[in-house]
């Protein structure tokens, strides 16, 4: 019991260790010559123009969901005129970063941890240092900085159809014109609503695309290590945005609305 | 009074002291956990030769020319390439050097998600930071000429035959005009035709671009066709050199069995 307790104890400070010199390894990279332009724009384009689709369809159910499970319990209390704020506040606060970042470390971290598992085993990574080229640089920086940029714009747009769907299903049983939805919704909104959770999606950003490059760069041999690489980097990915989440609503608790 | 051994050996000593050392390895050792795996690796590389390192599967013999890049760490011992000590290099000095040294690896480990063409641009773009589009073509359409493959440059690495896969990853290693090449079982998981192939072209390259090289095999084959100088590994120690005939003729049972292979 208490071997198998230092064990673990071992290999978590071992992990923190080695996360932790990863960090520093790319925040030196970042400022080091030669960055490839042309891989992050590339890289924004996977990551960023890629997603559209999954999470445009998100935002809109989203929104969509959230006023057709709410309008009923509002009814009751007269208060359906309150659902366009209602969702308006909690997409934006809460509701749209979490979710698409949790939509977005399942499809882009896994990629990310599987593609460059895939690399490492067949040692594709090993020939790129061989050959004098900054493999950090090339494939861990441009995809990092990619997630850190594209994840805040995709809950932007998110956010944004989350109210498209949100007036659409407060129409299926009622007649709200979009004009007072939007009037309604945009009044609930404001910048110390936005502010934060945009803060808090480039930290989102920021832990997919890391969690997905540590976990893919330092697999092991073996095919069944990108399997592992993937799956670690979904689940790791989807631990520190609920985590970075808890912090940021305490933040944004004391700081902006004290 | 000398016998006609001593006078052997002193001839052979004095033409290794005539030649210009391009790799020394001295003492080397390196363990993974418990496992030792290289005790005390003891190799110099003569520049101009074609160097063959034989040993069964499982000796380290991958495990010394990661070490010569860095690619792994050593334990202890000493690994001078160009005459500086590897260990003891700073990041910039070890892409200087890894410039200079060209590495072909087991797999060929072409980038999979590129074109050939893009894996040839790769060093050329990255490493030399070439921007002259003119000099890059005709460099590409040089080294794929020279590997035999001149219409392969808009296919991508799985289109590709493992023998086909390990000319491009040759021709990626070359491209960049390296002095010394180290090929990780370059002929490994090919069938006896396309071995040969591998390995006539690696001393057809070798001449061309005036590379010296280590080459790891247990592919007796290939030693025998690319092989100026062959050392034998075994138990993680060299334990034989010499040319391939000297070899053949040893007496020693741990040298005997390499070349009982059928």
């Amino acid at each position: 019991m208490s071997e198998s307790y230092t064990a673990s104890r071992n290999k978590f400070l071992e992990e923190v260790g080695n996360q932790t010199s990863f960090m520093f390894r790319f925040f030196r990279n970042i400022f080091r010559g030669g960055f490839d332009w042309g891989e992050l724009v590339r890289q924004c384009y996977i990551i960023g123009y890629k997603s559209i689709g999954l999470v445009g369809i998100t935002g809109v159910i989203l929104g969509f969901v959230l006023t057709l499970q709410s309008l009923p319990t509002l009814k009751d209390f007269g208060a359906e005129s309150y659902v366009p704020r209602m969702v308006a506040v909690s997409v934006v606060r809460e509701i749209g970063p979490v979710i698409i970042a949790l939509i977005c470390a399942g499809k882009i971290a896994s990629s990310i941890g599987a593609e460059l598992g895939s690399m490492k085993v067949t040692e594709q990574i090993e020939a790129m240092e061989v050959s004098g080229a900054n493999a950090i640089q090339y494939l861990v920086v441009t995809r990092i900085i990619a997630c850190t940029l594209m994840i805040p714009i995709l809950t932007l747009m998110a956010d944004a159809l989350a109210l498209v769907g949100g007036y659409v299903g407060n129409n299926v049983g009622g007649d709200v014109s979009a004009v007072l939805f939007y009037n309604k919704s945009f009044s609930a909104i404001d910048f110390v609503d936005l502010i934060p959770s945009f803060i808090k999606s480039i930290f989102f950003g920021f832990a997919i695309g890391f969690v997905g490059c540590y976990k893919g760069y330092n697999s092991d041999r073996g095919t069944e290590s990108v399997g592992v690489a993937a799956n670690s980097a979904v689940v790791s990915a989807s631990l520190w945005i609920i985590v970075i989440d808890a912090i940021a609503v305490q933040l944004t608790s004391v700081l902006a609305y004290n | 009074m000398e016998t006609g051994t001593d006078t052997k050996a002193k001839e052979k000593k004095q033409a290794a002291n005539d030649k210009e050392t391009v790799i020394e390895i001295r003492h080397l050792k390196k363990s993974f956990g418990s496992n030792e795996v290289l005790k005390d690796i003891n190799l110099d590389l003569y520049k101009g030769e074609n160097l063959v390192v034989l040993g069964k599967s499982g000796e380290g013999k991958s495990v010394t020319i990661k070490c010569i890049v860095r690619l792994l760490e050593k334990d202890s011992g000493e690994i001078k390439v160009f005459g500086e000590e590897v260990g003891a290099m700073s990041d910039a000095e070890l892409k200087k050097l890894r410039i200079r040294i060209g590495f072909l690896f087991q797999s060929a480990a072409l980038y999979d998600s590129m074109t050939v063409r893009d894996n040839l641009e790769f060093p050329l773009r990255k490493v030399l930071k070439l921007k002259d589009e003119a000099e890059i073509n005709k460099r590409v359409e040089d080294v794929l000429e020279s590997v035999g493959l001149p219409d392969a440059a808009d296919k991508l690495p799985s289109d590709l035959s493992g023998g086909m896969r390990k000319r491009i990853g040759l021709a990626r290693t070359l491209i960049v005009n390296p002095e010394v090449m180290l090929y990780d079982e370059p002929t490994t998981g090919l069938d006896t035709i396309t071995s040969e192939e591998i390995s006539e072209l690696i001393v057809k390259l070798q001449k061309k671009y005036q590379t010296s090289s280590i080459i790891i095999t247990h592919d007796l084959s290939c030693a025998k066709i690319t092989s100026d100088r062959i050392v034998i590994m075994n138990d993680g120690a060299y334990i034989a050199e010499g040319t391939f005939d000297e070899l053949k003729e040893s007496k020693d049972e741990n040298v005997c069995a390499f070349f009982k292979q059928p």
